[in-house]
């Protein structure tokens, strides 16, 4: 006989849905860091279970920060398609987890309610979902989304190559891009992270990647990781950039910090549609990643999950063609090991998909985070089984410009040889014009960068 | 934002690896201890003769019959990146897969090794400890990393000279390996230069898991006009003993960032510690001269508090 040992425990009450989000949270350091996370397991379990009983309505009513105080809430909150909430408001956060993971719900089923959805229903079931639910619902979904390639497509995977040097040296920079095509890398985007955040370097960065793409007729797009205005300045001084780039946070300060606001993203959206090179219609993208806004005392009393959706609240507000989590790259102090980080993943690119957006993830690690290629690749294998629609790669998993490893060209390949999965499909049939890839594999030439020189 | 505090890694750029160093590193593999190595065939107890596992090859490009060879080598050559590296099927070489397994081995051991107290005993530091017991709570609790205890704090008192000019302090930070690496050459070098600049230094302090901010609360104890520390940076996978001095003039608990502070990248490959001494001592002169640090003081910490 068992003891209904739950009989024992003592109430727990919880007195606001930031509370109760917060303590529904899995064990992440960034919110014990941040004072807001469970006390016990028990206080855990008490929380997932008042949540899992919340009507969608009640987190509709009240958002983790007030309309009138956040303009990201105003965001999400204005974007809601009201007739399509009526239809779900009165759904308890168990129906949505149970909806999602039913059998008989199709991508066609997720889209019809997904217009009724804020960040913070968003986050709610993602806290209540074991991690094998997370990888069977973001694998029900399928968010396309088109620059000058596709990515997202159903039986595809594509892949950021991400070229950075130390130096911010172009001829580097173009040797790594020659060696990750040569193993099938680069159809989400050429993307490089600048040492300097200058318009000089962004123009040299973009024009250099631009010529070589021109050149090889490579059916992908450009991107320099510079702060969005200085790539507005440069690309109103003509250099060619297919997509604008920025980082974004859950909260009105968090932008603060990185120094944008709504307005600015308005105005950046506005450029890009009319000044860049790419066809479009999608010409933004967007990183994120839980704890950044804790990072700079801009978490207003949140857990970094729910702060995270808000993240894609507002992401969505711009049609992205990618969005990707940057998920271990902030610090132990944020997310601790290869289990939190791994978690956090699945919930990164789970939420993004069910928002809408095109969505990706740089599965990584620093240096004095308690995880390894190992859990990464794990990582990547689990979300790949999910149907993520890209990856971050660097030349061997190490970039010398960060400082932080990631996954590498070699695992763009085997992911797709393993889950049978190809490359974009305008990218798909110029690698296998220059010989790189063909039924399903890496060709014997593949991995050569001098293919080319 | 950019932050100088080691435990901040969202924007941290700088920390640029000079990838040459690798092949000297690869020198601390042979010290492993390969003597409990065991032979199958006598049931797994007795010795046999394995190769050896040090790795001073040079890493082979893997890639069999190139298209353009010399472009490879060039290639290869110019960049800091691990670039050329070839493949087994769609995964790495064995060589290049242990290559980088090795490099962030020493990373790691740089992180989650403690420094060698006969070295903080041979350059007479007096050593203390934040409010952190160990490493795990060290990476996982950044604030604790930045305070000391009110019995530290009294301790220290009794052991340090109180209210000198100038409040010199070591600590771990994310790297033992730059501590032990670069604070021999780099501590005598600092002291020299201070002593040039006639300027009065306290009793020198230890801290053990240590965060950049600590310097404030033990400069507001010691009641010192300027701290300086000096601190491990987060390992990089080909740099391990990367360390940095951050400053600042008027310590007390809640300083601002914008009030630090720093010179970074100090190492045998990038600013060499004899130099880097001679560097600190000269910016901490003028911080005495100005009594300001930080944003206050120069246009350089302008753009890096950017």
């Amino acid at each position: 006989m068992s003891t209904p040992i739950t009989d024992a425990e003592p109430p727990h009450r919880f007195d606001s849905i930031r509370e109760v989000l917060a303590k529904a949270s899995e064990e992440k350091t960034g919110d014990q860091l941040a004072g807001v996370a469970a006390d016990s397991e028990a206080e855990r379990v008490a929380a997932k279970r008042a949540l899992s009983a919340t009507t969608l309505e009640t987190l509709r009513e009240h958002p983790v920060v007030p309309y009138e105080d956040d303009e990201v809430t105003r965001v999400i909150q204005d974007a809601v398609r009201e007739p399509v909430y009526d239809r779900i408001g009165d759904w308890t956060v168990a129906d949505l987890r149970e909806f999602l993971v039913d059998e008989r719900t199709t991508e066609r089923d997720i889209r019809a309610i997904r217009p009724g959805l804020t960040s913070e229903m968003i986050a709610a079931v993602t806290k209540i979902m074991s991690n094998m639910d997370l990888v069977l619902a973001t694998s029900k979904m399928e968010v396309t989304a088109r620059c000058n390639g596709t990515v997202g497509g159903e039986g595809t995977l594509a892949f950021r190559l991400q070229p950075n040097d130390p130096a911010d040296d172009v001829e580097h920079i173009i040797d790594a891009t020659r060696e990750g095509l040569a193993y099938g890398v680069g159809d989400a985007v050429i993307g490089v992270n600048p040492v300097e955040d200058g318009v000089g370097t962004v123009t040299d960065i973009l024009e250099a990647t631009h010529e070589f793409i021109e050149e090889w007729g490579v059916p992908t797009q450009n991107c320099c990781l510079a702060h969005v205005t200085t790539q507005m300045e440069a690309i109103r001084e003509g250099a060619p950039a297919d997509l604008v780039f920025q980082s974004l946070a859950g909260t009105a300060a968090g932008n603060d910090e990185f120094g944008v606001d709504v307005d600015l993203l308005d105005t950046a959206h506005d450029l890009a549609k009319r000044r860049c090179t790419s066809s479009g219609p999608n010409v933004m993208y967007f990183e994120t990643g839980q704890g950044a806004e804790l990072s700079g005392d801009a978490h207003e009393g949140v857990d970094q999950l729910t702060l995270e959706a808000r993240c894609y609240g507002l992401a969505k507000r711009y049609d992205p063609f990618l969005v990707n989590t940057v998920v271990g790259f902030i610090g132990p102090e944020y997310l601790y090991d290869g289990r939190q980080v791994i978690r956090a993943g699945l919930e990164d690119v789970f939420m993004g998909q069910l928002h809408g957006i095109s969505m990706g993830i740089d599965a990584c690690y620093t240096n004095h985070i308690q995880a390894d290629q190992n859990d990464i690749e794990n990582l990547a294998v689990l979300l790949a089984a999910a149907g993520a629609n890209f990856f971050i790669t660097v030349p061997m998993g190490d970039d010398v410009m960060l400082n932080y490893q990631s996954n590498s060209y070699h695992d763009a390949a085997a992911l797709r040889q393993i889950f049978d999965l190809d490359p974009a499909p305008e990218f798909h049939e110029w690698l296998e014009r220059m010989g790189v890839w063909r039924d399903g594999k890496l060709t014997a030439q593949a991995g050569d960068p001098t293919i080319f020189t | 934002m950019h932050t100088p505090d080691t435990d901040r890694t969202d924007t941290n750029r700088t920390d640029r690896t000079n990838r040459t160093e690798r092949t000297d590193r690869t020198e601390r593999t042979d010290r492993t201890d390969r003597s409990n190595r065991t032979a199958t065939h006598a049931g797994g107890s007795g010795p046999v003769a394995l190769p050896d596992g040090g790795t001073d090859r040079e890493p082979p490009s893997g890639i069999r019959s190139p298209r353009d060879a010399d472009a490879l080598e060039r290639l290869i050559e110019r960049n800091p990146s691990r670039l050329g590296v070839g493949r087994a099927g769609p995964r790495p070489t064995t060589e290049t897969l242990l290559r980088f397994r090795q490099d962030h081995g020493l990373a790691r051991d740089a992180v989650l090794t403690m420094v060698d107290p006969a070295l903080i005993d041979d350059l007479d530091l007096v050593t203390v400890r934040t409010l952190v017991t160990e490493k795990d709570e060290y990476l996982a609790r950044p604030d604790l990393g930045r305070e000391i205890s009110e019995e530290t704090a009294t301790s220290l008192r009794e052991q340090c000279r109180v209210g000198p000019q100038i409040q010199v302090i070591a600590s771990d930070g994310l790297s033992s390996t730059a501590i032990e690496t670069n604070l021999p050459d780099l501590l005598p070098a600092l002291m020299d230069g201070l002593a040039a600049h006639d300027l009065d230094v306290g009793t020198p302090i230890f801290v053990e898991f240590g965060r950049v901010d600590v310097m404030d609360a033990i400069g507001e104890e010691l009641e010192a006009d300027c701290c300086v520390i000096l601190i491990g940076e987060r390992p990089g996978l080909g740099s391990a003993d990367s360390l940095s001095a951050y400053m600042v003039y008027g310590p007390e608990r809640g300083a601002p960032t914008a009030k630090k502070s720093v010179i970074s990248n100090i190492h045998a490959g990038g600013l060499p510690p004899v130099e880097a001494g001679a560097t600190i001592a000269d910016r901490i002169a003028e911080m005495c001269e100005h009594q300001a640090s930080g944003l206050e003081l120069t246009e350089d910490d302008r753009e890096f508090q950017k």
